[in-house]
């Protein structure tokens, strides 16, 4: 099943009450995925730094933080539950190298202005945990998980992140991802799991290399990616979502003045301001909307 | 009498407008606050009237027996699954599946819904005063899809003996499904369904009928005899 949420903020206004409302609709999507959730929120951006998301299996945050000062100069780190948020101007190619040798941490996501969460467990308490209520930002998009194609791990969770500044989850599954993995794995194309939804984000990195949109890559997906989906996608700039011709996933649409939320079902939204003034509406199968700077 | 699903929860209401005292003289209630729940007024048997204001989730009016509901909103898969009798009123949009293997009764949406409206309908007439999504009518057993706006992609794919009426375009026909001539008991039908959602009864000559073509499924009226 597994729930999908996103919401961009037109009014900067409500850019301090962005975690607040991800948690309502994280915690009403909860019923469509308890085995695992996570989130990604954008914030703005940090010229010339970079965040590096990090999932950590040691408690020893000060221990981690010595040693990767002493490789890397400029380092800030942020311990929330679980996870490491990491700042520094170093750039991803040779950041990443370094990541690699702490067997301890593995990065769950990078960018300028992407922060990405994710743990095992019941949405309600992943959300508590992270205090996403207290996060501020521009745009962010939540998943809440039930497993089907691989197993309850982190590393299964969602949001996907293959590229700077990236994120992707997913609704649905796809039957040709094992092909789909080798050919972009051969491109170049990190994949670390055995999730059908990393290859579609990789699917979406692979297409913003080529150099083409966000909107021009879903497209290309609908004939590239084989299986059921809802994707709601983020970039630095803002969000997309696209629904298979089938369209068996389902997904709701609010637009206000002030934002747009896309949810699941419309329970999700109703706890936002004015949604019930909102345009409402089903995304329609094949078709790629998006929304943002 | 007012039930506020912010103050109740689901279940007492649902309970509420399932047990309702046939000797009482209550007949009319308002729910508020639906918040996009499931499965709101799920199972009413009674000859009541029930208002919500709001947008409704999955399966709502589900199972419907002789009540009147009305929504004053959207609602979410499933409006009217599964109905028996009485009259579901949906003023604004539905999404997927609505009415749903339908038994009976009469389901009107205002707005739009999304795919697979009256799939496998069993004899509820239903009237959707925009377009439907694509595959609706899909395998459709019985009774009547009235659509004044446009189909989506294989309407009344697999049909069998329900009619479609459309004033609209259809973007492709399914699977066994072709138009018919409306002949005079056609549109006695159409006219008592558009009156029904207080649609001008001149609108007749707009819409056109389809239905099976009868070469898919296993009954050929000339083997009558022979089943």
């Amino acid at each position: 099943m597994c729930g999908i949420v996103g919401i961009y903020l037109k009014n900067k206004k409500y850019n301090s009450q962005l975690g607040k409302f991800l948690t309502g609709m994280m915690n009403s999507m909860a019923t469509r995925g308890p085995d695992s959730a996570g989130f990604a929120i954008y914030s703005s951006e940090k010229k010339k730094k970079y965040k590096y998301s990090v999932c950590s299996n040691t408690d020893q945050v000060k221990e981690i933080s010595k040693k990767l000062s002493k490789q890397v100069k400029d380092i800030k780190v942020k311990s929330i539950s679980d996870h490491l948020i990491i700042e520094t101007a170093m750039k991803p190619k040779k950041f990443i190298e370094i990541l690699k040798n702490h067997d301890e941490l593995s990065l769950v996501g990078y960018g300028s202005c992407i922060e990405i969460f994710k743990q095992v467990g019941n949405p309600k308490d992943v959300v508590k945990n992270f205090s996403l209520e207290k996060f501020s930002g521009s745009h962010a998009i939540g998943h809440t998980r039930m497993a089907t194609e691989s197993a309850i791990t982190t590393d299964g969770s969602h949001p996907y992140s293959t590229g700077e500044d990236e994120c992707l989850v997913h609704n649905g599954s796809l039957s040709n991802h094992n092909n789909l993995r080798r050919s972009l794995q051969k491109k170049g194309i990190e994949i670390k799991s055995l999730n059908d939804t990393e290859v579609a984000a990789g699917y979406i990195s692979n297409g913003l290399i080529d150099k083409k949109s966000l909107k021009e890559t879903l497209l290309d997906g609908l004939k590239d990616l084989d299986g059921f989906y809802t994707f709601i996608s983020g970039t630095k700039n803002g969000m997309a979502i696209v629904r298979d011709e089938i369209a068996c996933k389902p997904a709701v649409v609010a637009e206000t003045k002030d934002y747009v939320a896309i949810a699941s079902e419309f329970q999700a939204m109703a706890h936002l301001p004015n949604v019930n003034s909102a345009k409402i509406f089903e995304p329609e199968p094949g078709k790629v909307y998006s929304w943002g700077k | 009498m007012n039930l506020n699903l912010k103050k109740e929860s689901l279940r007492k209401v649902n309970e509420t407008l399932q047990s309702i005292d046939r000797k009482s003289n209550k007949k009319i209630f308002k729910i508020s606050n639906p918040d996009g729940n499931h499965a709101i007024c799920a199972g009413l048997k009674d000859e009541i009237e029930v208002t919500i204001d709001g947008h409704t989730g999955y399966y709502c009016a589900g199972m419907n027996m002789n009540a009147n509901i009305i929504v004053n909103g959207n609602v979410g898969t499933g409006v009217a699954e599964n109905m028996m009798s009485g009259t579901v009123h949906v003023k604004g949009n539905a999404s997927q599946s609505a009415g749903a293997t339908a038994h009976g009764g009469t389901l009107i949406i205002d707005g739009d819904t999304s795919s697979r409206c009256g799939i496998s309908m069993k004899g509820i007439d239903i009237i959707v005063k925009g377009s439907v999504g694509h595959m609706s009518a899909f395998m459709a057993q019985s009774g009547n899809l009235v659509i004044c706006g446009d189909a989506g992609d294989a309407l009344g794919d697999s049909i069998y003996e329900a009619n479609i009426f459309i004033k609209g375009k259809v973007k492709s026909l399914g699977a066994d499904c072709e138009e018919k001539k409306m002949n005079k008991k056609d549109q006695n039908i159409l006219r008592s369904l558009l009156k029904k959602a207080s649609i001008n009864e001149s609108e007749i000559k707009n819409f056109k009928m389809y239905g099976s073509a009868r070469k898919l499924y296993n009954f050929n009226i000339d083997n009558v005899s022979e089943y």
